[in-house]
């Protein structure tokens, strides 16, 4: 059976992993490469590299760091962070990245989906949607989450896999960084209206969080940053513990 | 020397990077002439299978891969082309293993099958030397060759389907090994052993 997949994110500044300490500021925690390298060993499944740089320089620091990733890490791993071309696409995935991660550009420029999805195959894009509830629904917010867009989430992200996205990366706003457990009712709700994978993001706190989006959501994936690096769950007692409550893993 | 074939639709650096962890020495073949240079061949494959037959035959290199003795080992869409004809762009293959492949049922379950899922041996071949039942590896496809005869392991993913095959000098992936943590690193230094070093995985 195919299992769910635990999906350590790591945030990449200037080519450094940083961590968010309650929101104050940036740490930096150190090479990502050898970050990726200890989460691949203790059994995560796949890995995503958030790049927040905002500089110019920010793209040659980037490649260079998926080519060294890509080098030294034997799992699949996603790289996301203001990607805007299938240029830029082209050049991630070639030097190394399985997939890419696509939010603001494809709001702004929804074809790109279709472009990039046309030309390296759908498995290679991911559909990264930040949702925030309003009302009685759920809006999209872009530019790591300062600007509402208007958009309906749900809406969008039937309209992302029609439009080729082979997974979605699905953060709730509202969840992130509490860790009060993620957002059950959207994702379940996202999961009944599309037939691609949903990767839960935001609000993972404790193990009984991943087992009840995974088994009252029915996600594929479970993402997390924050417990992983600063060593509040291990990956492997995560997955030991899904395991036993009946959740297929890769123990 | 191993050779990577390197064509448009192949994920090469990816397989260039698992040899390398594996300390294997290995050139990227384009031309049958670069091909018959070369000890044994990966044929990696990503994406959409006519496009990668189109590829091929651009150079001549699916007469050469038909006629071969040297061991092939086929990766993903390099596997899949192996076999005689894919419903995939009503695509027709090298046809050195026979059969055909078909799509996943997109009303039983998400389409592609993709992530990790566990093989169940059920052959005896060098490449499967430690391959043991609890072992995972990593997987992206839409279309899946049957299981037949010349199926090694199977995997299950709405049905069963061929996980590895193996024909002569033919043997076929349809995970990605070189993604697939040390189960995958151990399935290609199985395939470099059968190449260099056939008295260790000696059956």
């Amino acid at each position: 059976m195919l299992t769910k997949r635990i999906i350590p994110c790591l945030d990449i500044k200037n080519g450094r992993t940083v961590k968010g300490i309650n929101f104050e500021g940036l740490r930096d925690a150190g090479d990502p490469v050898e970050l990726a390298k200890r989460y691949s060993e203790e059994g995560a499944d796949e890995l995503v590299f958030l790049d927040i740089t905002a500089t110019l320089e920010k793209r040659k620091t980037l490649v260079e760091l998926v080519k060294r990733i890509a080098a030294e890490i034997n799992i699949p791993f996603t790289v996301g962070g203001g990607i805007k071309t299938v240029d830029e696409i082209e050049e991630l995935l070639k030097s190394g990245a399985d997939k890419v991660s696509l939010n603001s550009s494809i709001v702004k420029d929804p074809e790109l989906i279709n472009k990039a999805s046309a030309t390296f195959g759908a498995q290679a894009i991911v559909a990264a949607v930040d949702a925030k509830k309003n009302g009685n629904s759920w809006n999209v917010y872009v530019k790591g989450g300062t600007e509402d867009t208007g958009l309906n989430a749900l809406e969008w992200m039937q309209e992302v896999e029609e439009r080729g996205a082979g997974e979605i990366l699905l953060t709730s706003m509202d969840r992130d960084g509490t860790k009060s457990g993620f957002d059950i009712e959207l994702l379940e709700k996202v999961n009944k209206l599309v037939r691609i994978p949903v990767i839960a993001s935001g609000g993972a706190g404790t193990i009984q969080h991943c087992i009840d989006a995974v088994k009252l959501a029915n996600v594929d994936a479970v993402l997390a940053a924050s417990i992983f690096h600063f060593k509040e769950i291990e990956i492997k007692d995560l997955k030991e513990q899904m395991q036993r409550s009946g959740i297929e893993m890769r123990i | 020397m191993i050779a990577i074939i390197k064509y448009k639709a192949g994920n090469t650096a990816s397989v260039a990077n698992a040899l390398d962890r594996l300390g294997a020495h290995y050139f990227f073949a384009e031309t049958p002439e670069e091909l018959e240079s070369a000890k044994a061949v990966i044929f990696p494959g990503v994406g959409h299978a006519g496009a990668a037959m189109e590829s091929l035959r651009e150079k001549g290199v699916d007469e050469w891969l038909k006629n071969t003795k040297k061991p092939v080992l086929g990766i993903c869409v390099g596997m899949q082309l192996m076999f005689e004809t894919s419903t995939e762009g009503d695509t027709v293959g090298l046809g050195v293993i026979p059969g055909a492949l078909k799509k996943f049922d997109e009303t039983e379950a998400k389409v592609p099958h993709m992530g990790w899922n566990k093989l169940i041996s059920t052959g005896k071949h060098a490449i499967l030397k430690n391959l043991i039942s609890k072992n995972y590896l990593y997987f992206v496809h839409s279309y899946y060759a049957p299981v037949g005869d010349y199926t090694l392991a199977t995997c299950n993913y709405i049905n069963d389907f061929s996980a590895i095959v193996a024909k002569d000098n033919f043997i076929g992936v349809q995970f990605h090994p070189e993604k697939s943590g040390s189960v995958g690193s151990m399935i290609l230094q199985n395939f470099l052993d059968l190449v260099y070093s056939p008295e260790k995985v000696k059956l």
